[in-house]
């Protein structure tokens, strides 16, 4: 039980990064920076919860850090018409620079970081209890924000033309959408998701600066939101997947000593593995068999997806 | 209530799309506007759906000045466009394609308003669908009960009957003389002369982006062309055909794709000969076309050219022993978008030397342009080119000799006269020898071109004819599985 509860608990950055980067990528934009965004992140919210000494204040700074690098994809995309995957790409670096660079000052200090919290009554429900509702709000947080993603994507009228604009913007303009408009506002809303994740690192998960110190996990979150088939919810179990495997990992350390270089590495290795498996025909031929579970089994990616467009 | 539209221009870089267009719709009437491919049709009509911002001239309906800068200006004037390709979503299912856009959010009237539409215009739609599943027919029915539910008065059809058969053509039809009856403005753009004459009440031509005259229908043919290409082209006849030795010998071939399996299928072609494929689009006239070409290995049977065996050899074999494959999606398929006609050329030619002798090959270009009259540079990129002339730089780059020529819908989207060169070109390689299969969904072509059609339904053959003791209702009642004695 002890094991589930910190499985969740270490994978609520990843899934406010999973669900961030499916809003962008739902809406035609790859926000590829991730991994830059997520550390520049998690360095701004340690730096200014240390200087503050509020944690809401250190959420907002990294919101408004990686909000900005993806206004700045948006508008080099969008406007500039460059290339998303370069221009993210690049980023990813400056960003990752920049956050070791501005953090060195902050490495090994404390400061204050997200208080446990357990919800009165949810918690107290035997098993469901310890596992999901003894945590801090940043976890809690992570659900919430699934849940509204799902139901905002798949159940609103905005979501609709969301997927809309992804999907074929030339149809979606014909509907009279603003498709870039459109294009900003959720690349944008996906980046300050993806901030939320530099802030859980450092202010909960892994509580403290270093170099480093969430290195990689932008670009798992960029795979498991392929293995999700750009839905929030199977990207969720994704995250909680990626959490498992890290934590068997940990566990397994002292059983074998000897694979204590390779252990760490292998979540990253197998979740590409899983990847591949979720691309293979006969999981692909499940959804046309379960067509009640079709969107969820679907892993076809937004048609416009990195596409720019344009009007004559 | 009418439509006018007073001196429209609209320019992309130094072309003139439309040049100072005047055009008046009155409602009430099937109102057609004709043209061969690029003479400004679809542009015009873009520009009327909010879709292109004109440079300048006037839009009104009704007597009301229009500002048109988006399509959400158009639709909230009630003007609706179907596209040539139907703007759907195809993942999405009916109900969503059918919401988008519309402003609300409330399933229920959605539903509603679809099933109403329906019935009236005997549509029928299972509203969980993926719109992928749908026929174009059905897409297209789809976005017309979307353009009405959002209340246009104004339907504007853009090569409506590219792609759908002929009971849905006939049914898009009724559609059209039911709204127009009702009082609303329908405009039905086509470059397609029988289906105006079918249609239409009336019918404006333009040319090279300007109108260049309008009558009411019906009107003798010839007098349509004439202002459409502005001199009359006689039909190319049926030369004798030659039968000479087998080229291609296709025995007891079973295919197979994700989708759909063909029956043993047994084939000869002799040198000289052209035979025509017909059938619903997917009815395996496309897999027989790949294996013959070998991008599909049989399941069972064997294919052969000549004498020689070639039955599991890749592409590369096939295109060595003088085989020739023109697919359908000419740019897609055919082409690389990007590339110029020069480039086209030179990859065509094949590598001999390491470095591009770029002065000689853009002369080369400059020749083949000229001579099969493709309109364009040798820096145009392929993309850039219309239909007519991305089929004509296709076959400017086919090799010299060819023994089997193969070609699914030689003539698809291109106007008279380009149909017509194209199949003055397939018929001269047809003298030298070559044998042709071609897939078409044109039963004109069919008829008019082959020696024999092998006519397809769901996988399978089900007759074999000769197109000399054939017509059309035979063909098209064969084609909708109906079997003639």
């Amino acid at each position: 039980m002890e094991e589930l509860a910190t499985i969740i608990a270490t994978a609520s950055p990843l899934v406010y990064a999973v669900v961030g980067e499916t809003i962008t990528e739902k809406a035609g934009v790859i926000n590829l920076s991730l991994d830059g965004s997520i550390m520049l992140s998690a360095m701004a919210a340690f730096a200014t919860s240390f200087i503050t000494g509020s944690v809401w204040l250190g959420f907002l700074a990294a919101i408004l850090v990686s909000a900005g690098i993806a206004a700045l994809i948006a508008f080099s995309s969008i406007k500039l018409h460059l290339n998303q995957i370069a221009v993210g790409f690049v980023l990813t670096l400056l960003a990752a620079d920049l956050a070791s660079f501005l953090g060195d000052p902050y490495v090994g200090e404390r400061a204050a970081h997200v208080e446990p919290w357990a919800i009165p009554g949810l918690s107290k429900i035997p098993v469901i209890g310890d596992v999901l509702f003894d945590h801090n709000l940043s976890v809690y947080g992570s659900y919430l924000v699934v849940i509204a993603a799902y139901w905002f994507i798949f159940r609103t009228k905005r979501g609709l033309e969301l997927q809309g604009v992804g999907e074929r913007p030339e149809a979606a303009f014909a509907r009279g959408i603003p498709v870039n408009r459109l294009r900003y506002i959720y690349t944008i809303i996906g980046g300050g998701l993806v901030g939320m994740a530099g802030a859980a690192f450092s202010l909960d998960v892994k509580l403290g600066w270093r170099d480093g110190l969430t290195q990689n996990f932008g670009w798992i979150a960029l795979a498991i939101v392929i293995f999700g088939g750009w839905h929030p919810i199977r990207g969720a179990i994704g995250c909680y997947l990626f959490g498992a495997l890290q934590t068997l990992a940990l566990k397994l350390q002292p059983v074998w000593p000897d694979l204590s270089q390779i252990l760490p590495i292998l979540p990253f290795a197998l979740m590409i593995f899983t990847l591949l498996l979720v691309y293979l025909d006969w999981f692909r031929r499940l959804g046309d068999r379960h067509p009640g579970w079709r969107r969820l089994l679907a892993s076809d990616p937004p048609s416009g997806i990195g596409r720019i467009f344009k009007r004559e | 209530m009418a439509l006018e539209l007073v001196d429209i221009h609209k320019h992309f870089g130094r072309v003139r799309a439309n040049d100072g267009v005047t055009l008046r719709v009155e409602a009430g009437e099937l109102h057609g506007l004709l043209g061969e491919n690029g003479a400004g049709k679809s542009t015009l009509m873009k520009v009327l759906s909010g879709f292109h911002e004109a440079g300048s001239g006037e839009i009104s309906l009704d007597g009301e000045l229009l500002a048109l800068r988006s399509p959400r200006d158009a639709i909230e004037a009630g003007i609706g466009m179907l596209h040539q390709d139907p703007l759907v979503f195809l993942p999405f299912t009916v109900l969503d394609n059918f919401m988008l856009g519309s402003g609300t959010n409330d399933r229920g009237i959605a539903a509603e308003g679809l099933d109403e539409l329906s019935d009236r215009f005997g549509f029928s739609f299972d509203h969980d669908t993926p719109v992928r599943r749908l026929t174009v027919g059905e897409r297209q029915q789809l976005e017309i009960a979307r353009l009405l539910w959002l209340g246009a008065r104004v339907l504007i059809l853009d090569e409506p009957t590219t792609g759908i058969s002929a009971s849905q053509r006939e049914q898009l039809f009724a559609t059209l003389k039911t709204l127009a009856a009702e009082g609303m403005i329908v405009v039905f753009v086509s470059h397609k002369l029988e289906e105006i004459e079918d249609l239409c009440d009336r019918v404006t031509v333009m040319r090279l982006g300007k109108v260049v005259g309008e009558t009411r229908l019906p009107v003798p043919a010839e007098q349509l062309v004439e202002m459409m290409f502005g001199k009359i082209i006689a039909p190319t006849g049926r030369a004798g055909s030659s039968t000479g030795s087998t080229t291609l010998r296709l025995d007891d071939v079973v295919l197979g794709s994700g989708l759909l399996n063909t029956d043993a299928t047994s084939l000869g072609v002799s040198e000289g000969e052209i035979i025509g494929l017909a059938g619903l689009e997917g009815s395996g006239q496309r897999l027989l076309l790949e294996a013959c070409t070998g991008l599909l290995e049989p399941e069972s049977g064997s294919i052969a050219l000549g004498d020689k065996d070639m039955t599991g050899l890749a592409y590369r074999s096939y295109h060595e022993a003088g085989v020739h494959y023109l697919p359908a999606g000419r740019l897609e398929e055919g082409l690389v978008s990007g590339l110029t006609i020069t480039e086209h050329f030179v990859l065509a030619a094949g590598a001999s030397d390491f470095f591009v002798d770029w002065d000689a090959a853009a002369d080369r270009a400059a020749a083949l342009i000229e001579e099969f009259s493709i309109k364009g540079t040798p820096d145009s990129t392929a993309e850039s080119l219309s239909g007519g002339n991305q089929q004509r730089l296709l076959l400017a780059m086919m090799p010299p000799h060819i023994r089997l020529l193969l070609m699914e819908h030689p003539t698809r989207g291109l106007d008279i006269e380009s149909a017509d060169w194209v199949w003055t070109q397939l018929l001269e390689r047809r003298d030298h020898g070559t044998a042709v299969v071609f897939a078409s969904a044109d039963l004109d072509e069919l008829l008019l071109y082959s020696d024999r059609i092998l006519v397809f339904f769901a996988g399978r053959v089900i007759k074999e004819l000769d197109a000399r003791q054939t017509d059309g209702d035979q063909l098209g009642h064969l084609i909708g599985g109906r079997s003639v004695a």
